[in-house]
């Protein structure tokens, strides 16, 4: 009973923390619409800063509440700064494109905060005059996370005051409608953005900086955050602020209670749960339709088409290259190089067909690749199957994964469609990671080696042959009339249903061959590596993907391609050239998406387009 | 008051605007007439920097409107009411209006909730209603009061009458001649013939983008030809 308790108030610490991170970034997506993925990183940067301000400050009251409030508050300045910067030149830009450069802060700010504060985890001072316990029931409770329990429900409360009672609080809300409206009866929009950008990072900061007395600063607390903080936002509803002190209020207890009842089953619980809510509620708790948001998003997306014969030549010749030149190559590095481009491209074409011609983004598309993976290596360890069987079984284990969670995730929408599949992504991993005994978990599956007949050359071309003939299929089912039938469906559902496409069986489909193919490119990845790890389907390797195929451009049958090899090529030079290659990759896609912030395919044919007018 | 010289505008490679030029006088209500899809919305928008112009001039009171954003054009003294009407739909009455409010301008008997609670009895009834749970006409007289909320000098008027009961087209009739008689200018788009011959001082007929008739309102009801030629259906 007193164990219950405890563990009760153990969630509530949590649930409070985990809601003022939550409360910020459903405030920013409520009225600029930009899933920020950099909103953990704010939170890191807050907890990073409050380290830093509290040491140089007087020791105290004074100094410690001083610090954490003036963290907040830089970590606000530095949000809005982002807004101001970065942000505010892509507000027309395609939602996706939105989402790549919130990823390129993501990586410049981790290796910002490794230069400045080192790899090592750093333990912060304890709060002042709360360094002790109090006795509940007859058991000792410290009193910091007392204090933390009560700052969550504060903030929530001076959070709604602020949007019912004050005008700007009015304005937020009547923007979270309709910006443009807002815009016409005289408001200063952009003021209005950056002041939101500065709440909202604050409380990230804010949230950060109250950590130090609980856990140790590191560099992994952006992206641990980020996603259990994704979770309670769309649970919650996205842009609600009731909604997602609900649902920080029930995944903060679900972990308390769940490390007592399944140890095993936490890291998936909250997964499941998010699962669980957007099947019955597809727009989490709380969650509205969306209002469209008129003349906004205003960049109309080319067309997807067959290349002209030139460039056909072109990717042919290269091909040939691809084909005939390896063996000239000195080395087994340029090889792997080489394989694990051909792998990455079939890797980022799959997730390109869901994407382009289907009009889903998927944040989880590595659950495909990974179920790929541990398919062919589990067989191979567990039955002794030769490489080619196991390789053919990869897409058959993906593909059944992609029926299974593909069913639920085609349902939904937009960025909740995108979390249900991080979801199913993260469910995966912990599958991976916690069931030792199948998977020997962290230590991964070993001596998964090809067939003795499958030299490094030989493999490379079982990879280049495998990559080309799935793009070339992906590419020949885009162009057929279940390819047009699908785009039809992105473009308007309603309206494709109307002349009788059945857009839920065809997303669904589409799903499903997506994961097929992904899964081809895992089992290769497992015999070019001879092991999978967990990080096969962790949400780095999903982020990868999503990375290549923005890159190259959504709406080009060749940008997937482009996109891995370029992503692929710019990540081995810059990991092997430099300790600080997030910094350089992270800066070269803000530059990018800050000089065509429309999109790179939508830049080359305005480019196009110009060449031919003149 | 408001002069408008030269204005083209395109929708992507579509030229939806092809060298629209008239003139609002000061205290007079203009109606912009045509039939679906002539141009008549994306003027008023083009005028309020809602679709940026490629071209021409949008001159109030002699001062250069074209270039600037939205919020800039409503702060000179243009107040923006759009055909779909655009509520807050969570936003309350009372909220709605205090989004629109702007500081009183010199020279203009400044607007306040008051004030348009007696333009619009209806409104004051229901201060903490949720905009979206109002009736077209309702929202309708909530769009206008909204936009006069920022003391406007000159109101774009985008078919108020659309889809509204005869009886309220005839009290929104009313609610434009009052505006009209207090000095306010006002340019009007409409298909509603019988609205403008209510209101209007003056009408421009256009098509397919382009001005094809300009004079007194009057002048257009006695002329058969014209409006068989551009507005009958």
């Amino acid at each position: 009973m007193e164990n219950l308790l405890l563990q009760g108030l153990n969630g509530l610490a949590s649930a409070s923390s985990l809601f003022l991170v939550a409360s910020g970034l459903t405030v920013i997506f409520g009225v600029t619409r930009i899933v920020n993925f950099a909103h953990g990183s704010l939170y890191m940067l807050g907890a990073y800063l409050a380290f830093s301000i509290v040491a140089h400050l007087p020791r105290g009251h004074l100094g410690f509440w001083g610090g954490i409030v003036l963290a907040a508050l830089a970590v606000g300045a530095i949000g809005a700064l982002l807004e101001v910067l970065l942000l505010r030149r892509i507000y027309r830009a395609p939602e996706l494109f939105q989402l790549l450069a919130t990823f390129g802060v993501v990586l410049v700010v981790q290796d910002v905060a490794l230069l400045v504060w080192g790899a090592q985890d750093l333990l912060g001072p304890r709060a002042p005059g709360l360094r002790g316990s109090v006795e509940l029931l007859g058991l000792r409770f410290p009193l910091y996370e007392l204090v933390l329990i009560g700052i969550g429900p504060v903030v929530l409360g001076l959070l709604l005051l602020l949007f019912k009672r004050t005008r700007w609080g009015t304005l937020v809300r009547a923007a979270t409608q309709d910006r443009e409206m807002v815009g016409a009866l005289g408001v200063n929009q952009r003021w209005l953005f950056t002041s939101v950008f500065f709440l909202g990072s604050a409380l990230a900061g804010l949230a950060g900086a109250l950590q130090l007395p609980r856990e140790s600063v590191n560099l992994h607390m952006d992206l641990a955050t980020i996603t259990e903080v994704f979770v309670v936002v769309v649970v919650g509803g996205l842009g609600s602020l009731p909604g997602a002190a609900l649902a920080a209020l029930l995944i903060g207890e679900l972990h308390a209670f769940g490390i007592l009842v399944f140890p095993k089953i936490t890291l998936v619980l909250v997964f499941l749960v998010m699962a669980v809510v957007l099947v019955i509620r597809p727009r989490g708790l709380f969650g509205r339709a969306q209002v469209a948001q008129a003349a906004v998003a205003s960049v109309a997306e080319p067309v997807l088409g067959r290349a002209p014969p030139a460039l056909k030549w072109l990717g042919f010749a290269a091909l040939l290259v691809a084909v005939v030149a390896p063996p000239f190559l000195a080395g087994d590095y340029a090889l792997i190089v080489l394989t694990d481009m051909a792998i990455a491209v079939l890797f980022a074409a799959s997730l390109h067909f869901i994407m382009g011609p289907g009009g889903m983004a998927s944040f989880g598309h590595a659950a495909y690749f990974g179920i790929g993976a541990y398919g062919a290596a589990l067989l191979t360890k567990w039955f002794a199957a030769p490489m080619l069987p196991a390789l053919l079984a990869a897409p058959f284990c993906a593909g059944v994964a992609g029926v299974l969670f593909g069913f639920f995730c085609v349902r939904l929408s937009g960025v909740y469609s995108a979390m249900l599949t991080l979801a199913f992504a993260q469910i995966a991993w912990s599958v991976a990671f916690q069931w030792v005994e199948i998977t020997g978990g962290d230590n991964g599956v070993l001596g998964v080696w090809p067939d003795p007949w499958a030299t490094k050359l030989n493999f490379y071309w079982l990879a280049l042959g495998c990559s080309v003939v799935g793009t070339l299929a992906l590419r020949r089912i885009a162009l057929s009339p279940f390819g047009y039938a699908l785009r039809a469906q992105r473009d308007n559902t309603l309206r494709a249903e109307a002349i009788g496409i059945n857009a839920f069986g065809m997303r669904w489909v589409a799903f499903v061959l997506a994961a097929g193919f992904a899964g081809v490119a895992g089992g290769l990845f497992a015999f070019a590596k001879g092991s999978v790890f967990p990080t096969a389907l962790d949400i780095p390797r999903s982020v990868d993907a999503l990375l290549m195929v923005l890159l190259g451009g959504v709406q080009t049958l060749a940008g997937p391609v482009l996109g891995a090899l370029a992503f692929t090529g710019l990540h081995e030079q810059l990991v092997r050239a430099t300790d600080y290659w997030r910094l350089v990759l992270g800066a070269v896609i803000l530059l990018l998406v800050l000089a065509f912030p429309q999109g790179l395919a939508g830049a080359v044919r305005r480019w196009w387009e110009g060449r031919r007018h003149a | 008051m408001l002069s408008v010289r030269g204005l083209s505008a395109h929708y992507g490679r579509a030229h939806i605007l092809d060298d629209v030029g008239f003139e609002v006088p000061a205290g007079q209500v203009v109606v912009l007439l045509g039939r679906n899809g002539a141009g008549k919305s994306t003027t008023l928008k083009a005028v309020m920097g809602m679709v940026r112009p490629t071209a021409g001039q949008v001159l109030l009171e002699g001062r250069d409107l074209v270039g600037r954003e939205a919020y800039q054009i409503a702060r000179a003294g243009l107040g923006y009411v759009p055909e779909e009407r655009r509520i807050f739909a969570e936003l309350t009455v009372r909220e709605n209006l205090s989004v629109g409010r702007r500081p009183p301008v010199p020279g203009l008997r400044p607007w306040d909730e008051a004030r348009l609670y007696g333009l619009f009895p209806a409104l004051g009834a229901m201060q903490d209603r949720p905009g979206g749970r109002m009736s077209g006409g309702e929202q309708q007289m909530l769009s206008i009061a909204r936009t006069l909320m920022g003391n406007p000098r000159l109101l774009l008027l985008d078919e108020p009458s659309e889809g509204l009961a005869p009886v309220v087209v005839q009290r929104m009739a009313q609610a434009v001649r009052q505006l009209k008689a207090e000095g306010l200018s006002i340019l009007l788009a409409e298909q509603n013939l019988y609205f403008a011959h209510a209101v209007a001082d003056r009408a421009v007929i256009i098509e397919q983008g382009r001005i094809r008739w300009e004079g007194g309102m009057v002048e257009l009801l006695n002329d058969e030809s014209t409006y068989q030629q551009y507005l009958s259906l």
